[in-house]
């Protein structure tokens, strides 16, 4: 199970360049995209089997929408902290962190996807599932389209904020309310 | 080969049964002879592209409003407005059941008429529709943003809601009026008594910046029957008119009785004049009921309220309030030409078209030239009000529209027809046949000071051989023609729902930019509504046991319910907890008693269930929402009344 879990999210991922960071590293700073990524690379993070499915290997690019750029630095755990307040409001409904429901578990999705693609999913679904080869083949998988519940760009950022705060290991409020499944202390020690 | 040979039956029979020789040279035609190259071209609009025109149709006795797209033709909606609507759970669901309570309890249809887009400085605006119900008399507001009935109010001491809504130039005001004449305030007499006893009114609703609706005041009215009106506009601004018939007061068989004058009368009421009168507490206050509902758009909910007296002005203690202008004969619809200086009348039984002046009428209230009184009301002098006549104009002349460039086109029911003539010369310049029985016709802005002179629309009331047939009963119709060139040009045939009476047409720019896509769900303050699964569940108060429920693409929460006995109702209140456009659900449950619900994305919607038998009874979206709506379902589990099943979902 862990090895397929493992071998789908990120197993194939070989460039070197990603494996300098640490788990556990701060969200914010310095880190590169690619670093950010490697953050959630940590030796043994466990994925729940019920993640995505391992079938086909997705690597991401920006995306299609109206992100060319975010500059993650920006995002601090304020943001984080109102990322966490929307996310059960705007994205329970069919996402949980640690487990797949409607849509994919979002554990590790910002060491998976690029914050671009990841903000251009939240806010230009429609046209990624039709025009992002990741996209489609996401929707290939779950079958159900992501729902374009028209964020402002300030909320998906915020989302990211919060996606990036849980996947660097540190608290994670939201899930404590939304994925019982999984004790609320977990998700932080396990990165 | 079978279109004409059915063609030329028609072409025989009616000017045969109607007696009239001039008819057939109208209709020797051949149909195809009006229909001339180049026409689908000008009403194709290609799949994806838009069309240039909204119309709204009345639905007649269907109750409702219908909107299609010009010059396509193609429906785009039915609102609900008088009439219960399964469909989309109008007036069935606890949200929208109080818009129609009146004072005779809850009335689920009416035969609306008269659609009227709100107007600014005499141009149509866009934001509202103003529809009169008929039967139980009443006006309501459309709000088109979101093309849903927000408002409905009851208009007290009238009957049969006809001249009605007709606003004026600024939506200050929309008018009522009874085409039936009634015992004022309703008493128990003898019907013989009619010329003694009953009334009219004219009402005047003041409609507030926001679009809410208030009856300001209303004018007993001799007890006549009062058919049609139109407000003034540009230098007439101030006034309205109102056609009448019956002047003979005839309580029986009025189709003989009430047409025995050689005219009846146009009221002209000065209705600044009137607010003159009640700022100076001329208006007595009488005691009535009548319902005011409304949409309060904060908890998405209908709410009401029970008025219990109104302002009544007797013309009598009014002097200068209003004037009758002889009209022949029995007119129905008196409509005023942009530069609102001419006062034109559907008689429907007369052999001219008469078009009053309003700056001779002026003079003519200055110089006294009254020919008698009705009950008071000075009658004047016809050669001192009349501009014109329109001779040989069609027979039985209906309605009449305007173009912008001097010309006005009349609707003549009889001879099935549109006579197009020139204002100020009076001479007729085109016609054109229609199919069958056209009563109001319609352009673009035609009754405002700014029409769209593009198109006239024929809204017809008989259609026969016009369509693949289907059965005794048969849609009625409506006939598209341009009126760009010199010859109107019959464009396009389209059915349309109920019987299209009058309707409105606007530029769809100007309803566009402001069309909300869906209801921002933080601004949902329902009781019942929720922002996130997290808030979803079920509560018992005594027998009513209330469900929180969301949906959003593809699933309920909760989906499984336990612990509902026999004597219990269920409240479904559902909210879509989508965010996006074009993404409703819907929601019925096994043996649900009323009608499903269908809720837009933001919004809640409540639907009650009283079960009748024990049982574990599916549930599931009405709406295709995605490739999984066949999962979108539960299980609600009814239990027998003595059952100690403790109410459960499985919603958290």
């Amino acid at each position: 199970m862990l090895a397929i879990s493992l071998a789908g999210c990120e197993g194939s991922r070989n460039n070197s360049s990603w494996s300098t960071a640490k788990p556990g590293d701060p969200i914010v700073p310095a880190l590169t995209i690619a670093e950010q990524k490697s953050a959630g690379l940590a030796p043994g993070a466990a994925m729940p089997a019920t993640s995505e499915p391992a079938a086909p290997e997705i690597k991401s690019g920006r995306g299609v929408g109206p992100v060319d750029h975010v500059d993650i630095s920006s995002l601090d755990a304020t943001r984080a902290m109102k990322g966490a307040e929307l996310f059960p409001v705007k994205c329970s409904a069919c996402h949980k962190i640690e487990e797949r429901y409607i849509g994919p578990a979002l554990t590790g999705v910002t060491t998976r996807r690029q914050p671009e693609w990841i903000l251009n999913m939240i806010l230009n679904p429609e046209n990624m599932i039709q025009q992002d080869p990741t996209a489609k083949a996401l929707l290939a998988q779950f079958i159900a389209p992501m729902a374009n519940q028209h964020l402002t760009r300030e909320e998906a950022e915020s989302i990211l904020a919060f996606f990036l705060q849980h996947d660097s290991g540190q608290a994670a409020p939201a899930e404590a309310q939304t994925a019982p499944v999984t004790p609320p202390a977990q998700p932080a020690s396990q990165h | 080969m079978q279109t004409f040979k059915r063609f030329k039956w028609w072409a025989v029979a009616i000017p045969v049964v109607a007696g009239f020789a001039l008819m057939s040279t109208q209709c020797a035609k051949k149909p195809t002879s009006t229909v001339m190259t180049g026409s689908a071209d000008k009403v194709y609009v290609a799949p994806g592209s838009y069309d240039d025109f909204y119309a709204f149709m009345s639905g007649g006795f269907s109750g409702q409003v219908s909107v299609y797209g010009l010059p396509s033709g193609r429906q785009l909606r039915v609102i609900p407005v008088f009439s219960q609507n399964a469909e989309n759970g109008y007036g069935y669901n606890e949200e929208t059941k109080p818009m129609l309570m009146t004072s005779y309890g809850f009335i689920p249809w009416d035969d609306a008429h008269h659609p009227k887009i709100s107007q600014t400085n005499g141009i149509a605006d866009g934001r509202w529709l103003f529809i009169n119900g008929n039967n139980t008399p009443r006006i309501a507001r459309v709000d088109l943003s979101r093309f849903e009935t927000d408002e409905i109010i009851e208009i007290p001491n009238s009957g049969g809601n006809h001249a009605s809504p007709f606003i004026t130039m600024n939506t200050e005001y929309a008018v009522a009026t009874t085409r039936f004449s009634v015992p004022i305030p309703q008493q128990d007499v003898a019907i013989a008594d009619f010329a003694k006893r009953f009334k009219g009114t004219i009402s005047f609703v003041k409609i507030n910046p926001e679009g809410k609706m208030e009856i300001a005041f209303q004018i007993l009215m001799p007890g006549i029957n009062y058919d049609l009106a139109h407000a003034g506009k540009g230098p007439s601004h101030g006034w309205a008119f109102f056609t009448s018939y019956n002047s003979e007061k005839a309580n029986t068989l009025l189709e003989v009785n009430a047409s025995k004058n050689d005219k009846d009368f146009i009221a002209a009421v000065n209705w600044k004049k009137a607010e003159e009168y009640v700022a100076q507490g001329k208006a007595k206050t009488w005691p009535t009921k009548y319902y005011h509902n409304w949409m309060d758009h904060d908890t998405q909910s209908a709410k009401s309220e029970v008025i219990d007296q109104v302002k009544v002005l007797d013309p009598a203690d009014c002097p200068g309030m209003i004037y009758y202008l002889p009209t022949p004969k029995s007119p129905h619809g008196v409509d005023i030409d942009p530069s609102g200086e001419y006062i034109v009348a559907g008689g429907k039984l007369a052999s001219v078209i008469p078009v009053h002046s309003f700056s001779k009428m002026l003079k003519a209230i200055d110089d006294k030239a009254f020919d008698g009184d009705v009950d008071g009301i000075p009658v004047l002098k016809y050669d001192a009000v009349v501009a014109g006549e329109v001779a040989n104009p069609g027979l039985g002349p209906l309605h009449t529209e305007f173009d912008g460039n001097g010309y006005a086109y009349t609707s003549a029911f009889i001879s099935s027809e549109i006579v197009k003539w020139k204002l100020g010369t009076w001479e007729v310049v085109d016609r054109i046949p229609v199919y069958y029985s056209i009563g109001h016709l319609m352009i673009p802005g035609g009754d405002t000071m700014k029409p769209w002179g593009k198109y006239v629309i024929a809204l017809n009331k008989v259609t026969k051989d016009r369509y693949l047939p289907t059965g005794p009963e048969l849609t009625q119709s409506a006939q598209l023609i341009d009126i760009t060139g010199s010859k109107m040009q019959m464009l396009l045939d389209f059915p349309t729902i109920g019987e299209p009476h009058y309707a409105q047409a606007i530029p769809a720019d100007i309803i566009t930019k402001n069309s909300l896509k869906f209801f921002d769900l933080t601004s949902n303050h329902h009781p019942y509504g929720i922002k996130s699964e997290a808030e979803a569940g079920v509560e018992r108060k005594g027998h009513d046991v209330h469900v929180r429920m969301s949906t959003i693409r593809s699933h309920f929460k909760p989906d499984n319910i336990e612990g509902i006995k026999l004597g219990d109702t269920v409240y479904f209140h559902v909210t879509n907890l989508e965010q996006d456009w074009d993404v409703p659900h819907g929601f019925a449950v096994e043996g649900l008693g009323n009608s499903e619900l269908l809720v837009m994305p933001g919004q809640t919607r409540t639907i009650a269930w009283t079960p009748t038998r024990e049982g574990v009874f599916p549930f599931y979206c009405t709406d295709f929402c995605s490739a999984l709506h066949q999962e979108m379902s539960g299980y609600i589990r009814v239990s027998g009344k003595n059952a100690t099943i403790q109410l459960s979902s499985n919603s958290k």
